[in-house]
């Protein structure tokens, strides 16, 4: 039987829409990134910090932070229900399912903290 | 249905076409990812937090082995990036048909490795 309980939209079809919206949002964010290194060839703090100081770009920030938690946990679990099967490694497989996501789970809570904490804290 | 039918789940004995090799490098790539965004946030934490640990940071990426770790992390986001953007492509029908696929996983093969080379040279 197939168990929804541990995708991130509990079905597959909002779980295809999530990663495809964050993937947009994660795409538009590292090309903003590289080209605003790009046509800032010598990059100072200032500029840099300059750039971070702007709400919008902290918003900008943070929509990627968090959409780099759920698209990780959709890929993840889309890598982990293909490969760390029952048919691999029998009933061993939900328990290291269950361990790898939970570990990814406590990692990416920590990172989004730690995100808002260097966007909002300095 | 035939519970006798033959099956062959033997990996290792089938030659994978291009579009199956792009799909697996693109998990591959991302899974690294996963641990590669731990980098990337810790550059830019220092990058952020004061102006010392930003120019003490320019210090750790004159570093040969930070420079490779780098461009390794910059590899596996730009070739999950451009995978990411075939799979967005196929999704608006473009390049779905099994010609399709072949054409764009080799073109979009192209694509990362000149956008890697480029990552390295601009990390160099």
């Amino acid at each position: 039987m197939v168990t929804a309980v541990s995708t991130l939209g509990r079905n597959g079809v909002a779980d295809w829409v999530i990663q495809r919206v964050s993937a947009l949002i994660l795409a538009a964010y590292t090309i903003f990134i590289v080209a605003f290194i790009g046509a800032n060839p010598q990059l100072d703090f200032a500029t840099w910090h300059g750039l971070f100081d702007q709400l919008w770009m902290r918003i900008f920030s943070l929509m990627t932070l968090i959409s780099m938690a759920a698209h990780g946990w959709i890929g993840l679990w889309a890598v982990l229900t293909d490969y760390v099967t029952e048919r691999m490694m029998g009933s061993k497989a939900l328990t290291l399912r269950i361990l790898v996501l939970g570990a990814y789970a406590v990692v990416t809570l920590a990172y989004l903290v730690w995100g808002f904490e260097m966007l909002w804290g300095f | 249905m035939n519970k006798k039918r033959p099956v062959n789940l033997d990996l290792w004995t089938i030659q994978f076409p291009i579009a199956a090799l792009v799909s697996i490098t693109h998990r591959v790539s991302g899974v690294v990812l996963l641990a590669g965004i731990l980098i990337l946030m810790w550059m830019l934490d220092a990058s952020l937090a004061s102006e010392e640990s930003f120019l003490e940071l320019q210090t750790i990426l004159a570093n040969p082995i930070a420079k490779f770790v780098l461009w390794a992390v910059l590899a596996a986001l730009a070739y999950h990036l451009v995978m990411g953007l075939r799979h967005l492509l196929m999704d608006l029908g473009i390049g779905e048909s099994l010609e399709g696929g072949r054409r764009g996983a080799t073109v979009a093969v192209v694509i990362a490795v000149i956008l890697i080379l480029a990552a390295g040279w601009w990390v160099w």
